[in-house]
């Protein structure tokens, strides 16, 4: 009986930690699709990623219920629960940047695609591996370390990209001021996707050592 | 009436035992929330009364060999005078054990009766109280190293290493409980085995001896004592000296259960004797030395970082102090009871052999 609980628990977490993952190929995929502009290719991606941030959300509270109510954790609950909601940030900041691109159609211009789809890309790689350190922390501990050094490579990296964006549109004689705001806004808002990711590997570093016995 | 009256020290020192020591066992399980408090004192209480009235005896040998307290009075001042050591030395923030004050309370009858203390067997007790919390440290340190290479190796999911912990901890604890029943009872009952007044009891085919009847009372006090009074020593153990996680705690009682029983069985000792190998003496030991032994055992493991090498010098140092306080209190209280309140608390014939003793020695030197 006991285990039944323990068994189903695990599984909605691994599909918590699925979602995350899955947002942040849909999140690259939508991008790209804006980029070149494919609207209804872009459509699809916007829908898949709020279908997986509304399941993510699902997940993430069943699961708080489940630890609460059965007193289930008792000594890392706390830091279990944070990291949900920190690492359901995450999603919620993808499928923001997504919608919003959605709304307000900026306009990119072809010399600056290949750079935003850069930093889209980067920004998910640093959401996967947080995505590996999550899942090391629930199992393996130990290894968290070995994905938490990518996280940090990866913003770092997203940051350097944000940075260099924004000091070529900003360098661009051909744009309006309104432009290159509207422009940089999108590359700030991808940009914080990694800083999110961040900010959930800096929780699990402090957590890793509190969970060794 | 008059026995339950003479009885009610060691009931008392059993249920301060129930009150005191059950945390070393359920503390920090019942303090992290992992198990609740009426699930450890219900699983507590039935093995604590198990170990005592199925092992209890071993340990109460050896503290007959140290001194054959004759009389119930005398008996009833011996644990007074241990439970009064315990309480004044806990109320002071000194380290107390319970099998170091009963030591020190039964020597302090041997001096008022006059008869001799048995070196050998002090000797023996003695060093078992050093031995235990080093064998502890030694058992903890290795089940530490060995757990974690598992846990490495298995990559166990947090969830389920909850529900195993958890387990672990009930199981685990049942057995700490037993040994702590087994090996601590002789402290509560042991010196009323020789004068408490009870008779073999047939309950359905079932023989109760008098000392199985004893210490049925002394587990039942120990039992008491951990459902009135451990759930709050329970929090300050768990939270306060030293933070464990469920895991280390775990391994923590597991270390701690097993040095009671290896001090405790009569099984193991006739096994030990029996293949020719050296028998480990059956001695009531401190379960909280024994637990502080355990704690450090797993700092070493860790490196050795953040181990307060104080605490072992107030361990050593109430090696020595809590048995002559006992000694020096239990002495003092039989004269009272003796001369004040006229109760017999020695045999005649002893006392007779004592002032003749006395007198030939006058004699001669005179």
């Amino acid at each position: 009986m006991i285990f039944k609980k323990t068994k189903g628990l695990e599984l909605q977490m691994d599909a918590f930690l699925d979602k995350i993952s899955e947002s942040g190929i849909v999140f690259r995929r939508g991008v790209k699709s804006y980029l070149k502009n494919n609207e209804e290719e872009f459509s699809r991606y916007l829908e898949n990623i709020r279908v997986l941030e509304h399941e993510a959300d699902e997940l993430r509270k069943a699961i708080e219920t489940a630890m609460y109510t059965q007193t289930l954790v008792p000594e890392s609950r706390g830091d279990i629960l944070a990291l949900m909601e920190t690492s359901d940030d995450v999603i919620d900041r993808a499928k923001d940047t997504l919608s919003e691109m959605g709304i307000e159609r900026p306009h990119i211009p072809e010399e600056f695609r290949d750079g935003y789809f850069e930093l889209a890309r980067s920004t998910v790689r640093a959401m996967e591996e947080m995505v590996k350190a999550m899942r090391a922390f629930m199992r393996a501990p130990l290894t968290v370390r070995d994905y938490l050094h990518k996280v940090y490579h990866w913003e770092k990296e997203s940051d350097r990209l944000a940075e260099e964006l924004k000091r070529t549109i900003f360098a661009s004689k051909d744009l309006d001021l309104s432009q290159k705001i509207h422009l940089r806004y999108f590359a700030l808002h991808i940009d914080t996707i990694a800083d999110r990711a961040e900010d959930v590997a800096d929780r699990l570093a402090i957590y890793t050592i509190k969970r060794s016995i | 009436m008059l026995i339950l009256l003479f009885l009610s020290s060691g009931l008392f020192l059993g249920w301060s035992l129930g009150a005191n020591d059950a945390s070393n066992i359920f503390g920090t399980a019942v303090s992290t929330r992992m198990v609740k408090f009426y699930t450890a004192a219900i699983v507590a209480s039935i093995f604590v009364v198990l170990g005592a009235v199925v092992s209890g005896a071993g340990t109460t040998h050896t503290l007959g060999k140290l001194g054959a307290v004759d009389m119930i009075a005398g008996a009833f001042m011996v644990a007074l005078a241990a439970a009064v050591t315990v309480f004044w030395m806990t109320k002071l923030s000194l380290p107390v054990s319970t099998s170091q004050a009963i030591v020190g309370a039964i020597v302090g009858w041997n001096m008022f009766a006059g008869q001799t203390t048995d070196i050998q067997a002090l000797t023996k007790i003695a060093s078992t109280w050093v031995m235990s919390p080093i064998l502890a440290a030694a058992f903890s340190f290795v089940f530490f190293l060995f757990f974690k290479k598992i846990l490495e190796f298995w990559k166990i999911h947090i969830f389920r290493l909850d529900a195993y912990t958890r387990i672990g901890l009930i199981v685990i604890g049942a057995f700490g409980a037993y040994s702590l029943g087994a090996n601590n009872i002789g402290n509560v009952m042991g010196v009323f085995v020789s004068v408490a007044p009870f008779q073999s009891l047939d309950l359905m085919g079932l023989s109760i001896s008098g000392v199985s009847q004893l210490f049925l009372l002394g587990g039942l006090a120990i039992a008491v004592g951990i459902f009135t009074y451990s759930k709050r020593v329970m929090l300050t153990v768990g939270e306060g000296v030293v933070k464990l996680t469920p895991q280390s705690a775990l391994i923590v009682v597991l270390s701690q259960s097993i040095v009671l029983f290896l001090f405790a069985s009569k099984g193991l000792e006739t096994w030990l004797l029996a293949h020719n190998l050296p028998s480990i003496p059956l001695v009531p030991v401190s379960s909280s030395q024994v637990v502080i032994g355990s704690v450090l055992g797993i700092g070493f493991a860790n490196g050795g970082r953040g181990i307060r090498y104080r605490v072992l010098g107030k361990i050593a140092s109430g090696w020595v102090t809590t048995p002559i306080i006992a000694a020096v209190i239990s002495f003092i209280s039989l004269f009272f009871l003796q001369n004040v309140f006229d109760q017999q608390v020695v045999k005649p014939s002893d006392l007779i052999g004592h002032h003749q003793v006395i007198s030939t020695q006058i004699t001669k030197t005179g």
